[in-house]
C-alpha cells in the first residue's frame, strides 16, 4: 500500500491531571468559568511566589507511569522551560527535562494482526497554560492589535508522555490514542475531552524506505483535536512526504498545524532559531524522592486496566471479542453494561442493545453514555419484559424510542401505549378465527398450496392487533386451523 | 572564544536590547566567566552527583485543596491594558 517506503510515527501527548486544585497553587483546576477567575500570585507569576507541588498531581501521574509499564525514577526534578509566549505569565513554564517521573514503558494494543506493542519513551509532569483568544476570534472589531489572555488554566497540572517512533500506520496511532485514553479514564487520572483541550495530541512523521532502520527526515504535526482528524492528519502527512520524495525531492524538519476544514497540513511560520528553552533546574521545587512506598501505595490503587476488563467481559460474560472490546472502550461503556448486568439481564442481551440502538442513538444525537435518561437498571427491565414475552423485540425497540426521550420506566411506556404483547391464547384464537372467516379467498389459496398466503393471514392478525400479538402463538394458532380444515 | 554574535544571541532570547558598547562589554565578561568554568571543568568529578539544589529536601507536598485566589479585578488591577475580563497583550500571531 506504501509502496516502497514506511511511516515512522512517534506521539506526544498531552492530559490534563484530574485534580482539584493546580499543579504549584491552590486555584481551582475545574474548567470553565468566566476568563481570570481561578488565579493567584503563583499562577500569573508575580515576583516573590513560591510554587508547591500538588501530592494527589504526583500520585495521579505515578498511577499513569505505572500503567504504562514504566520505570518510576528514584530521584526526578523540575526544570524550567525558557519563552517568551503570553499565555505563560512568568515567561517560563515549569516542566521536566533530563530526569522526568517515568522512563522505559510500553503499551500493548490488541489489532487485528495480533499484540502490537508501542514504546514510551517517558512521562513526565508539568503545568499547563493559559488560553490565548485572538482578537479576530473573539468577535470583537476593537483589539485587532491585542490578544486576550485567559490564565484559568495556567497551572493546571498536565501529563506529556512520549511514544518511541514505533508507529507505523494513522490505524494503529488512533488504535493507541483510543487504548491511551481508556487506561487515564479507567484510572481517573484525567478527564480525556479532547474537546476541552484535557487531551490533547501531537505526532512526528517520518517516512524511510522500508526495511531501512534509519530515520528519515521528520516533521512535528499539531492541532489534531479527534481522533479522526488525528488519523486524517497523518493519512495526509505521510502521502506528502512520499509524494515529495518519490519525485525525488527533499524534506524539510518544521512544524506543521493540521487544517481539518482544509484536509491538509501546512508549515507553522518558523523562526530564523531553532527553539532555544535554556532549560535550567527550577530552583523553588526541591526534588521527588518518591521511594518505593509511596509507588507501592499508588500500585494498590490501580484498578482494572481496559485490557484486563476485555478479558474479564469474555471470559465472565462470555461475550464476543467484538462486544467486549466496544463495552470497555471507555469506563463509563463498561460500568454501564455491569450495572445493566447485575440488575439481572443477560450480558449477551444488554450488549446487543447497548451496541445497536444505544450506540445509534448517542452516535446520532454527538451524545455520551453518561448523558443517557435511560438507567442500566431501566434498560434491564425492559429487556427482562422481553425476556419474559410481555413485549415483542420490535415494540421494545418502539418502548426503548419513547424511555430514551422520556427516561420513563419501561412498564409504564408499555401501559400507557397499551404496547404489551398478546399472549392470551383464547384471544389469539378469536382473532385468527376472525381473520380466516373474512379471507375466505385466501384461504383456500392456501390449501390450494399458495404457501405465501400464510404470511398474509399472519399479517392480518398482527394489524388488527397493532402488532401486539405473540408472533410464536399466531403461526401456531393459524397452522392449527388451516391443519383442521386441509 | 566566545563572540559578539554568540552575545547577541543570547541577548535576543531574553529579549535584551543591547547598544554597541554594551554588547563589547558583556562579550568581554561573558568571555571571563566561561574561562572561569574551563578551569572548573577541568577538575575530575566523575564520582559527584550534580547539584540541581542546595538545600538538602525533597518531595515537599501540598493537599490538593482549593483555596480562593484572586478576584478578577484583583488579577486585573496591574495589567497595562484589559478588554472583557482579559489581558491585552500585544498581538502575537
Amino acid at each position: 500500500m506504501m509502496g516502497d517506503y514506511e511511516a515512522v510515527i512517534g506521539l506526544e501527548i498531552h492530559a490534563e491531571l484530574k485534580t482539584r486544585s493546580k499543579m504549584f497553587c491552590s486555584c481551582d483546576a475545574s474548567f470553565g468559568g468566566e476568563p481570570n477567575t481561578k488565579t493567584c500570585p503563583v499562577c500569573l507569576g508575580l515576583p516573590g511566589v513560591l510554587p508547591v507541588l500538588n501530592r494527589r498531581a504526583v500520585e495521579l501521574a505515578v498511577r499513569l507511569a505505572l500503567a504504562l509499564n514504566c520505570r518510576i525514577a528514584e530521584r526526578c526534578i523540575f526544570h524550567r522551560k525558557n519563552y517568551f509566549y503570553p499565555d505563560m505569565p512568568k515567561n517560563y513554564q515549569i516542566s521536566q527535562y533530563d530526569l522526568p517521573l517515568g522512563i522505559g514503558g510500553y503499551l500493548e494494543l490488541e489489532t487485528d494482526d495480533g499484540p502490537f506493542r508501542v514504546g514510551i519513551t517517558r512521562v513526565h509532569m508539568e503545568e499547563d497554560t493559559g488560553k490565548t483568544v485572538h482578537a479576530s476570534e473573539s468577535g470583537r472589531i476593537h483589539g485587532a492589535e491585542y490578544s486576550l489572555e485567559d490564565f484559568n488554566r495556567a497551572g493546571v497540572p498536565l501529563l506529556e508522555i512520549v511514544t518511541e517512533p514505533d508507529i507505523r500506520t494513522p490505524e494503529q496511532a488512533r488504535l493507541f490514542m483510543q487504548e491511551l485514553k481508556s487506561i487515564m479514564e479507567h484510572l481517573e487520572v484525567s478527564d480525556c475531552k479532547m474537546e476541552e483541550g484535557s487531551l490533547r495530541c501531537d505526532a512526528n512523521v517520518s517516512l524511510r524506505p522500508r526495511g531501512s532502520s534509519e530515520l528519515g527526515v521528520k516533521t512535528e504535526v499539531k492541532n489534531m483535536n479527534s481522533f479522526r482528524a488525528l488519523y486524517r492528519a497523518l493519512e495526509y502527512e505521510i502521502g506528502r512526504q512520499r509524494e515529495i520524495l518519490e519525485g525525488g525531492g527533499r524534506l524539510v524538519q518544521e512544524t506543521r498545524h493540521w487544517d481539518a476544514d482544509a484536509n491538509v497540513t501546512t508549515p507553522l511560520r518558523t523562526k530564523e532559531y531553532a527553539y532555544d528553552y535554556r532549560y535550567f533546574p527550577e530552583p523553588d521545587l526541591v526534588p521527588l524522592e518518591l521511594g518505593r512506598d509511596f509507588v507501592e501505595k499508588v500500585r494498590s490503587t490501580l484498578s482494572e486496566l481496559p485490557a484486563e476488563r476485555r478479558r474479564r467481559f469474555r471470559e465472565d460474560y462470555r461475550l464476543p471479542a467484538h462486544d467486549a472490546a466496544l463495552l470497555s472502550s471507555s469506563k463509563a461503556m463498561g460500568d454501564y453494561f455491569e450495572s445493566a448486568v447485575a440488575a439481572g439481564a443477560p450480558p449477551k442481551a444488554v450488549s446487543n442493545w447497548m451496541m445497536g440502538e444505544i450506540s445509534a442513538y448517542l452516535n446520532a444525537r454527538g451524545l455520551e453514555i453518561g448523558d443517557l435518561r435511560v438507567t442500566p437498571e431501566r434498560l434491564a427491565e425492559l429487556i427482562d419484559l422481553v425476556e419474559k414475552g410481555t413485549v415483542s423485540v420490535t415494540m421494545a425497540k418502539a418502548v426503548l424510542e419513547d424511555m430514551l426521550e422520556s427516561g420513563r420506566p419501561p412498564r409504564e411506556v408499555v401501559e400507557e401505549k397499551g404496547m404489551a404483547q398478546i399472549s392470551d391464547r383464547a384471544e389469539i384464537e378469536r382473532l385468527v378465527d376472525e381473520v380466516l372467516e373474512d379471507n375466505p379467498k385466501v384461504v383456500e389459496d392456501y390449501r390450494k398450496g399458495k404457501e405465501k398466503a400464510l404470511g398474509f393471514l399472519v399479517g392480518q392478525v398482527m394489524r388488527r392487533t397493532r402488532g401486539r400479538a405473540n408472533p410464536q402463538l399466531v403461526n401456531e394458532i393459524l397452522a392449527e386451523r388451516l391443519g383442521e380444515g386441509g | 572564544m566566545i563572540t559578539d554574535k554568540d552575545v547577541e544571541y543570547v541577548a535576543w532570547l531574553a529579549r535584551l536590547e543591547l547598544t554597541p558598547e554594551e554588547k563589547k562589554r558583556f562579550t568581554r565578561q561573558l568571555g571571563q566567566v566561561l574561562e572561569h568554568a574551563e578551569k572548573i571543568k577541568s577538575l575530575d568529578t566523575a564520582e559527584v552527583e550534580p547539584t540541581s539544589h542546595v538545600v538538602p529536601l525533597s518531595n515537599v507536598m501540598r493537599e490538593d485543596v482549593v483555596e480562593p485566589g484572586l478576584t478578577q479585578e484583583e488579577a486585573l488591577s496591574n495589567a497595562p491594558r484589559r478588554e472583557g475580563g482579559y489581558f491585552a497583550v500585544p498581538r502575537i500571531v
